[in-house]
């Protein structure tokens, strides 16, 4: 065990975090429930980076202590996997408690990283973190497909349409592939060719990942999200197919 | 990502006309109805042995078990039962590697790193050659764990292994795969550059 010093609560009354997200959640995330068994704790890997565990976290927004909580960047340590909330009797939320400390730092504070993925994504219409246009994602898929239905013939008819209208799947594509390794989107066009798949990717909405959710800003993963949502729609596909 | 799609729907009252669903059902439907004529032949001799992380987005954060049983069906077709090996805990209860939740883009490595030491723990006492990771996040974390904890074992998408079972993988479709996996039907061997 390491030896870490008591918590000391101060005398005078604090803003309680706490009260507040349990506003924004269902039941109030069950965040008064807690019976400090540590389940937790004993199974999150985050426990014990930068002297926080998941028991402590919520402990701290029990008890008022709003600007330790905030000012921790163990926010962004934990990956909010819900394991916590699998192991719990109670069911607790905490990593929506976790969520919201992320969106009480102004947004020029939090990692450069996240942010910057998420600001690519808003760029334009294709929701993909590399800043990728649909124009050049709809390139670079022509191009790759063309290349393989020469060289490999067993393959002369395979497709991976754009904005095909009436399509069954709306397919998503996380950006690493076109942009980096386009090779490895080939795979799932072979599987999707030889199970007879009816499917399109959208010009719009296409990426597949949202980096706007991590970095818990609400409007910008709710124009991600509205984007493909309606492309999907407008396409009248049945099946929003996720690969990941 | 299905998580971030599924609760955005719902957090932000989006109407639609579809429904989200996951790819891993979908490969274990196709196999099943004969659609995809996989089979772990190429691995009876070689016994190259997989275990497979289950991405919380997808199986604890979204479908729970069942689709972790799907998974499992698909990976035991492509590389046969007898060479897939479990981690403990697993399916719902899974635990996170590390590379989720912005984590990968964070500027935290040392704590992502230490984060992920359980995950790297639970891999290496499988003894499995790979993992298989069918998130990349969850590949680009491992990947780097077995470089930083110096077990050395590979990381692995589902669709290679797919389409390698299926005798479809060509060699650039490849590339990332280790020695082991190289030459196992290699699919117009005469795209390699």
């Amino acid at each position: 065990m390491s030896s870490q010093e008591a918590v000391k609560l101060k005398k005078e009354k604090r803003s309680i975090f706490k009260d507040k997200v349990m506003e924004l959640l269902p039941e109030g995330g069950n965040l008064n429930l807690c019976l400090t068994c540590g389940a937790c704790s004993s199974g999150c890997p985050a426990t014990g980076l930068e002297g926080m565990d998941p028991r402590k976290f919520l402990r701290m927004a029990a008890l008022g202590m709003d600007d330790e909580l905030k000012s921790s960047p163990w926010s962004w340590m934990c990956t909010m996997c819900q394991r916590c909330i699998y192991v719990c009797p109670m069911k607790i939320d905490i990593p929506q408690l976790v969520f919201n400390v992320r969106a009480s730092w102004p947004r020029e504070t939090r990692p450069k990283g996240i942010r910057g993925s998420c600001d690519m994504a808003l760029r334009n219409e294709s929701g993909s973190a590399m800043g990728t246009s649909p124009e050049d994602f709809t390139f670079v898929v022509g191009d790759v497909l063309e290349e393989y239905r020469e060289a490999q013939p067993e393959f002369a008819e395979m497709e991976a349409p754009v904005d095909k209208q009436g399509a069954e799947f709306f397919l998503n594509q996380n950006s690493r592939e076109p942009v980096t390794e386009p090779d490895e989107m080939v795979p799932l066009w072979k599987i999707l060719h030889l199970a007879g798949v009816n499917w399109t990717y959208g010009s719009k909405g296409w990426g597949g990942e949202n980096y706007c959710m991590f970095l818990a800003d609400n409007s910008a993963w709710e124009t991600i999200a509205r984007t493909t949502a309606k492309q999907a729609d407008d396409l009248g596909c049945k099946i929003y197919l996720n690969t990941e | 990502m299905t998580f971030s799609v599924l609760a955005g729907l719902k957090k932000f009252k989006i109407p639609h006309n579809f429904v989200v669903k996951n790819i891993y059902e979908y490969y274990a439907k196709w196999i099943r109805e004969g659609k995809l004529k996989v089979n772990s032949d190429w691995n009876k001799e070689r016994k190259i042995k997989f275990t497979v992380q289950d991405p919380c987005q997808i199986v604890r954060k979204s479908y729970g078990d069942p689709i972790a049983e799907d998974l499992r069906f698909v990976v035991k077709s492509v590389v046969g039962e007898e060479n897939f090996i479990d981690m403990v805990p697993n399916r719902s209860n899974n635990y996170c590697c590390g590379g989720g939740g912005g984590f990968l883009q964070s500027g935290y490595k040392d704590q992502r790193l230490a984060y992920g030491k359980l995950k790297d723990d639970q891999i290496q006492t499988t003894k499995a050659d790979y993992c298989i990771a069918g998130c990349h996040n969850c590949h680009a974390q491992i990947h780097e764990l077995s470089e930083h904890y110096g077990a050395g074992y590979g990381v692995v998408h589902l669709w290679t292994l797919i389409c390698l079972s299926l005798g479809i993988l060509g060699p650039r479709e490849r590339e990332y795969l280790r020695d082991d996996l190289k030459d196992v039907n290699v699919f117009h061997p005469e795209m390699e550059e």
